[in-house]
Parts: structure tokens; sequence; C-alpha cells
């Protein structure tokens, strides 16, 4: 940083007015990344404004991460510098929302709540029950590239963003897509920032393809004593002409952590704590459609589980469903609450091999007597927390072992594996990131280009880009 | 072209694999746009290899190159607008590995789409994208393009149904971008190289999602005396929250070109007819075909007929796949444009097409992705006036001009290329440009690969060719 703090300051508050900017340590406190206060913080009111702080930032070279809620922040590397902390919950708007063509665009600092509020009076949604949702905004949620059950149905983010604005290192506005439900009018320089975590550009506003809100749902539950008899359940829905909406496999260590009171706090939907066994894999699937697809679809589902071994099946009717969605949906933090140094890895694979993927994260735990759970959408990604008893050296010994042990088997099966959520002191200890992977050499070219100055988050994303 | 250029791409490939006689290169000059180009020279390549060492050898004569699947484009993506080698994938159309379990399909570039479908139909899966140039075009193409469909609208284009990537970059080395597992870590190189039009690199291998068939498919024809109703109609679909697998319209000029030759069944004397599907489970697929039947009768259809059969189904596709053959019947050259308008607009945006072509003196028929709003006018012209190329072009501007006021975009699923370049700038700003030719660069600095597409050059209109060949053997989407 060549400006004195106090310039910084003054600069600062010239562009969004000095109600909005803070150097207060107390203030700037609520922004730490890992243990790590940024100098100032400071929040625009507007896209212009944020595109002109960063114009100043990338001068000046201050290395800025923007947020929104912050409730992913604890994601990735720490950075290796941290001078501003760009607060986009300002901008909060939304910015068009016509229900009749399904489209929306909204501003990056818009709660997910306030955006179900909206879409709910025309009975649309988006298909992103993701974690933290009570608080999250929809910047943090397309920057950190976290998913959700229903991407068993309606894909990811990457399958329904339109187009986006976003904020370049050197301070200007750009987009890519656009606002139609179909467009290949240049680069999808957009699905570039899903998942950058903020490493390329600032999200300004994002484009969607909204949805019909599914109108009647059910859920299907199947409990088995062995994983291999859940994963044979998942290939006969696959096989089948169902379509389900959610399919996700808890481990058994999944129904103590549901029934804890953090996961009430989380997810305060009611829930029966004897939905899940304590002992056993379980097969969840929620699905929609008229009555009669819907006695069709819990038919077939207990055929197959029946067929698959299942030792308990139930159906839920709309009642039964809030209480176990609302708790995968909030797994993550649930398991960050449930153990003083919860380590999160994330890994994916082809279906066929998950369960070798998984028995190997279950012994990779068991043997070091760490606790685990895990949830596993049936598409092939799972989350798998392990949960140490403890922060001490001990602890982090064999949770070095068991998730390189994870990673490796994930390797072995050709899979992906990385860690987004350790304790802050562990980061430069584990693998967040993974294994290499050849394409880095590309990806840093990209990270160059649209940063030349180096100010977005350096040093959290991959390979320390 | 330089002689040892050619000689050592016949050592490459073999003699019979290398074309250079300017009776040979005739072929490969146009596409299925308006557009032509010749090249230098074409090599058809077999193995991934192969395709290196033509790169390696592009670079050491400095000499551009450009991809090729089945050259059923229409933007001009495939041709070798500043001449040199073209790079045509016709003999590495092996599929590689079919994973039935995992739902994927690994396949050369050159594999032809509807050859994927029909080889994993036997286990109840395909290959979801599908251009009505599905017979011929390759999946190679399909990815340099994110071709779309008529069935797009409920399954997503190419982009939502690629993994993975094997590319060989303009240096001449090999990456492999993405991972048959879901969600690879870092950022999304396969989601920015999918519709990047052959500028990146060269795909040498794709693994590919592959969907299971639905268990029954219900398609309905919905016949009208007005074209608003027709139009009015999509936009109920939509609003009440109906999803179909494909909607699809052709307005009375064109459903007539199609009835006489084809016989669909299109009522000569209707308005417009929409091609609607509805499929899933079949108790699904039942209750959606009668709300979609109820929506198009509250909206004046004065028939609605379900097809009775698979045959009946094929009957009422072939007619809107093989609309464009039919009107390559009327007239050796016609122009399709590719404009993407939100739905709702869609009423006001067939109003101001008439209008537009009344002005200009042009009939322009519409066969269109009503469900997702991307339309294809159809302005037929004779080549051989270059006054009336000129204002073919001027019309075309004009509808473009208006999709963009409706907050729409300039091509929905055929591409940019060399077709419309020059009409970038509405759509995006300098910076954008600048940032998009940025990341080309970051790929293919020295633009030896497929120069001269998607971003605008100083040249005007006037200057674009005019194809003096019959373009009836074009089949868009």
């Amino acid at each position: 940083m060549s400006t004195s703090p106090g310039a910084v300051l003054s600069r600062l508050a010239s562009i969004v007015g000095a109600s909005h900017v803070t150097e207060d340590a107390s203030s700037v406190q609520a922004y730490s990344i890992d243990g790590v206060a940024p100098v100032s913080a400071v929040r625009p009111g507007s896209i212009a404004e944020a595109a002109e702080v960063v114009k100043f930032a990338a001068a000046e070279r201050l290395a800025l991460v923007a947020s929104g809620a912050r409730t992913k922040l604890a994601m990735g590397l720490p950075p290796r510098e941290y001078d501003l902390a760009l607060d986009l919950s300002r901008l909060d708007r939304i910015s068009a929302y016509d229900p009749g063509d399904l489209t929306l665009s909204v501003e990056a600092g818009i709660p997910l709540s306030k955006i179900a509020s909206a879409l709910a009076q025309h009975a649309q949604f988006l298909p992103l029950a993701v974690p933290f949702e009570n608080s999250a905004t929809i910047g943090g949620t397309i920057a950190s590239g976290i998913d959700s059950p229903l991407r068993q149905f309606f894909g990811t983010a990457r399958d329904f963003v339109l187009g986006m604005e976003f904020i370049t290192g050197d301070g200007s506005l750009a987009k890519s897509g656009g606002r139609v439900v179909k467009n290949v009018t240049g680069y999808d320089l957009h699905k570039l920032m899903i998942g950058a975590m903020g490493s390329l550009g600032v999200i300004a506003q994002v484009h969607f393809r909204t949805f019909p809100a599914p109108r009647s749902r059910r859920a299907f539950l199947a409990s088995f004593d062995r994983s291999k008899q859940a994963w044979t359940l998942r290939q006969s829905i696959a096989d089948s002409p169902l379509r389900p909406l959610t399919l996700d496999i808890l481990s058994p260590g999944v129904a103590q952590l549901f029934g804890s009171n953090s996961a009430a706090k989380r997810a305060p939907e009611p829930y029966n704590p004897k939905m899940l066994a304590d002992r056993r894999w379980t097969l969840t699937s929620g699905f929609a459609g008229n009555a009669k697809a819907l006695d069709r679809y819990a038919a077939d589902l207990r055929r197959m589980a029946e067929h698959a071994g299942a030792a308990e099946i139930a159906t839920f009717g709309e009642e039964g469903i809030p209480g176990a969605f609302g708790r995968k949906r909030e797994f993550i933090p649930i398991a960050l609450e449930a153990s003083p140094a919860t380590v999160v890895l994330k890994v994916s694979a082809l279906p066929s091999r998950m369960n070798q993927v998984l028995s190997a994260a279950e012994k990779a735990a068991a043997s070091r007597g760490i606790d685990w759970a895990a949830i596993i959408r049936g598409v092939g990604v799972a989350y798998a927390a392990l949960l140490p008893k403890d922060r001490g050296a001990e602890s982090l010994k064999a949770v070095l072992a068991a998730t390189d042990e994870i990673l490796a088997a994930t390797a072995a099966a050709v899979g992906n594996a990385t860690i987004p959520w350790c304790p802050a002191e562990w980061k430069s200890r584990l693998k967040i990131w993974g294994l290499d992977r050849a394409e880095f050499a590309q990806m840093k070219k990209l990270k160059a280009f649209f940063d030349p100055a180096g100010v977005f988050s350096p040093g959290r994303f991959m390979g320390g880009i | 072209m330089d002689p040892r250029l050619i000689h050592e791409l016949r050592k490459l490939a073999g003699d019979e694999y290398v074309l250079h006689a300017p009776e040979d290169l005739l072929l490969y000059e146009y596409d299925g746009s308006v557009e032509i180009a010749r090249p230098n020279c074409v090599v058809f390549p077999q193995t991934a290899e192969d395709v290196a060492a033509i790169v390696r050898l592009a670079n050491r004569f400095d000499t551009p190159l450009v991809g090729r699947g089945a050259g059923t484009g229409l933007s001009g993506g495939a041709l070798a607008r500043q001449g040199g080698i073209l790079v045509v994938f016709s003999r590495m159309n092996r599929i590689l590995e079919i994973d039935a379990e995992n739902q994927r399909a690994r396949v050369q570039p050159g594999v032809v789409n509807s050859d994927l479908s029909a080889a994993v139909a036997h286990l109840g899966l395909h290959f979801a994208p599908d251009p009505s140039s599905q017979k011929a075009c390759t999946i190679g193409g399909n990815v340099s393009e994110n071709s779309g469909g008529p069935h797009t609208l409920a399954y997503g284009v190419t982009t939502n149904h690629v993994y993975a990537l094997e590319v060989v970059l303009p240096s001449g080395e090999f990456i492999r971008l993405g991972s048959a597992a879901l969600d690879p870590p870092g950022y999304d190189l396969t989601g920015l190289f999918v519709g990047s039009e052959g500028t990146f690199g060269l795909v040498t291998e794709i693994t590919v999602k592959l969907t299971r068939l639905p268990e029954s498919v219900k398609t309905l024809l919905a016949i009208y005396d007005a074209v608003d109703d027709a139009t009015e109609t999509v936009v109920e679909i939509t609003a009440r929250g109906i999803t179909p697998a494909a909607c699809e319209m052709l307005d009375g000029w064109t459903l007539r070109a199609v009835e006489d030759y084809v016989h669909a069944g299109f009522p000569r004397d209707s308005a417009a007819v929409l091609l609607i599907e509805v499929d899933g489970l079949r108790e699904t697929a039942e209750a959606a075909a009668i709300d979609v039947a109820d929506v198009c009768r509250a909206h004046h259809a004065r028939e609605v007929r379900v097809a009775r059969d698979a045959a009946e189904r094929d009957l009422l596709w072939k007619g809107r796949k093989n609309a464009f053959g039919a009107v390559g019947r009327l007239s050796t050259t016609y122009y399709v444009q590719d404009g993407v308008i939100p739905r709702t607009k869609l009423p006001a945006t067939l109003r101001r097409i008439a209008e537009i072509g009344k002005k200009n003196g042009f009939a322009i028929g519409n066969i269109f992705h009503a469900g997702d709003g991307n339309l294809h006018p159809i302005i037929l012209f004779d080549a051989r006036d270059e006054s009336q190329f000129r204002r073919v072009v001027a019309t075309a501007d004009e509808i473009i001009g208006f999709c963009i006021e409706m907050g729409g975009s300039i091509t929905g699923e055929h591409g940019v290329g060399m077709e419309k370049d020059r009409l970038m700038p509405l759509l995006f700003s300098e910076t954008d440009l600048r940032l998009m030719s940025g990341v080309r660069d970051i790929f293919n600095p020295r633009a030896l690969l497929n120069p001269g597409k998607i971003f605008p050059t100083a040249k005007g209109c006037g200057e674009v060719h005019v194809n003096p060949l019959p373009v009836s053997g074009a089949i868009p989407a």
C-alpha cells in the first residue's frame, strides 16, 4: 500500500459517502478472514460505486475481498494481504423480474430470502437451496460455487445463470451472456466467475432463469445396514424413468448431527429426530408432480428399496419434508458447529465409484478415532465432515493422515477432492485445494489477465492465486 | 500455400487425406450459412496426435488453421476466413467409451450427433442436444458452437451436457479440461471453452452426459387461424409453469412450404401451427398434454391433434426438421436469422417482423423455437442481385435491432462466426469485447486458430460475400 491509511479513508468516503466506510477496529473485525482483519471496510451503494472502489484499489494496489453476508469467508486459503473489505450488502436490488419470461436479474448483495419471497409471489423459485440460507447473498452463493440438494434435477448455477455483470481487476464493468434463456453470443465469461471466490472479478449483477415452484411434493426415505445397498438403490433410480428433485445418501453419523441443538437452530423447520437411524445409511429423495405421479414415485421407490434390501422405508407428505430438507441443506454449517475443529472435504467421483471413495473416507476417519458424517449427492458429490475432538497437535496429525488418504482414494477413483473448510491454523498443513491439476497453468493465466494488479482475494484460490 | 507444408501434411496424414486442388477445395468453401471462404488445403487427421502435429506444422509455416466437423454450421464458424488449413474431423468419429451406469460417453469430435444417440438407444439413453442438422452435424461442432435444438427448451444446450474435453491448443500442446466427475476444482474452463466457436483450441475428445429417454412422450399439433393466437399460447404455457420438452412454431408461409415437400399433415390454409412436446413419466406427460391442449384451445386453436404413435410423431418432427430443406425448394438463397427475445415479447416481435418485411418488400417466413424465444426468420432473396442482397442484410439488421430493443440477443444457437461479428457492438461494450478477445489471446495468442471470427473487424457489410451457390442444403436447428 503506497497511500497512507488516512488518505485511503477519505478517498473511499468520497466514492461511497463517509457513513459507508470505516477503519474502526471493532467494525473491520467483522470482516476478518482466518483471523486477519482488513484495514478498511467499504459499502458501495451502487454498482458504479463498487467499480470506482475497485479502480481505486487497483491503482493503489489494495488487496480486497468482496463479501455479502460473510457466511462463507472461511472457505479457501487465508488472504495473503487484506487491505479492504468490499461489502456488497447494499447492492440488494432486484433489477428486473419478468415472471412471464421466467427471468430474473439481481444485484450481488441481495439476500436469497429476498429473492425467494419475490419469486414466491409468482409461484416461482431459484433452485439454490444452499447452506446459510437464512442470511446468504446471491453473490456469495455464486462466487463460492456451493451446490444444493436440488442439483439432482436442476443442476448447479452454471446451468441456470444466463449472464452476469462483473467488475474486472482494473475497475471496469464488463458483462457476458444476457437476460434471455437461450444465447450463444460471445464467450461465457460468467461461467468463470462461478466458484472463482472473487479471484477473477467482483460479481455485480446476475441474470437467472427461474423455475415454476413444484406444487406438491413428497419425500422418500430408505435406510440400509450397508452403504453398498444404498448405492444399489441409487443406481436403480438412475436406471428408471423417475426424475426426483433430490437424491442424497446420508452416512450413519448424520443422524446425530441432525438431532443436535445447532441443527435445530440452523434449520428450525419441524423435524422428527426418529427419522434417521443412527447406525444406518439412509437414502432420501424428494419428488414432485400430480397426485398420480406422486403415487407412482412412492410405489416405485418402495419396490426398488425393498429389492435393494432396505431395513426401513418411509414416505412423507408435505408436512414431513421441511425438517429433513432444511437439515440436508444446512449440513455444512451444522457440521461446522459439531466440533471445535471440523474439517469438511468436498469429494466428487463417478456415482459408480462413490461408494468406494466413501468407504475409504470412513476407514480413514474411523481408524484414527475421528467421528465423521457425510452427505452424498446421488449425482456423485459428497461433503464429508471429519469431527476431531479438539484442535490439538494429535488431532491435526490424525486429520492430516486421514485427509491425505481420502485425497489419494479419490484420485485413484478418478475423482476430485478439496477441503473447503477446516480450522484456520490448519490451512497451511492441509491440501485445501486438493491435488495439482493439469489445467492450473491456464487458470493462472486467466487470473493474471482478469486481475493484473493482483488485488482480488490474493492467495485464497487454488494454488494460492 | 507453401508446397513444403502440403508435402509435410501428406507425409503426416497420407496423400489421400490432404486436399489442395482447387476443385477439391470448392466443397469446403461454404457451410450452412451464406458466407464463403476458401481454405488453401484440407486435411483429415485420424488421431489426436495427428491434430497436434498439424497444429505444430501450422505454427512452423505460420499458416492459419480452422477446425471443421460436418460443415453444417450457420455462421461461418468452420470456414477458413483467412485461408490456410482446414482440419476436418470426419475420420475421428469413434465412440471411445459408453458408461451406461454413470450416463456418460467419451467420443471423438467427428462423431455424428444422432449416431451417439442411436448407439445408446438400446440402453434407454440419448445425447439430449438435438440440432435439426443432427443426422449430419458432429459433436465436436456442437461443442464449438454450443449448439441447441428443439428439445433444449427442457434439456438445455450443449454446454449443459459436456463434462470434460481434451484439446490441442494453438501452441500444439494438449490440455484436459474438466473431469468426468462433477465439480472439478478451479475455474470452469470447460464452461468457458464450450461455445468458443473454435477460437481457443481444437477439441480431440469429449466426455458428454447421456440422458435417460423419457418413459412417455406426447406430441401435439395445434392449428391456428391467426399468428397472434399461436404466440399468445406460447406466452401462456410459460406463464402457467408448464415446461414442454419442445415448443416449435411454423407460420403459414413456412408450413405451406413444408407441407408441399414433406406432407407432414400441416393444414395449408392455417396461419400458424405449434408443435409442442411434453414428456416424462406416463402420469406426468399425460396430464401435461391435457393442460397444453387446454391452453391451445383457450387461445382459439382451431384444432389440437395428438400424435397417436411414434410414426405420427416422427412425421410431425420430420416436417419441422426438414423445414429449411423445404424452403430451399422455393429459393436457392435465403437468409436465416437466429435472434432471441424474451418469450413474452413474441406476439409483438412477430408483428414487427411482418411489418419490416412488408416495408422492405420481402416475404419473411418464421419457423422457430417459440418456447425459448429463439426466432429464425427466413428471408428469401436472389443472390445474383447484389442490391437485393444488400437490402436483405439491412432487413435482417432491422429485425435484430428490434430483438435487442426487446432485451434479446443476436444469436441463440447458430453462433457469431463471420456472419454476426459486425453486430457484436450492438450487445457488447468495448470493454466487454476487449475482455473477450483478451481471453481468446490467452489460448490463441497469435490468432493462428480460426482467425477473423466473432470480433468485429473494420470491414463494412457492403463487402459481405454473396454465395453464388444454392444453400438449400442448409438445415438449421
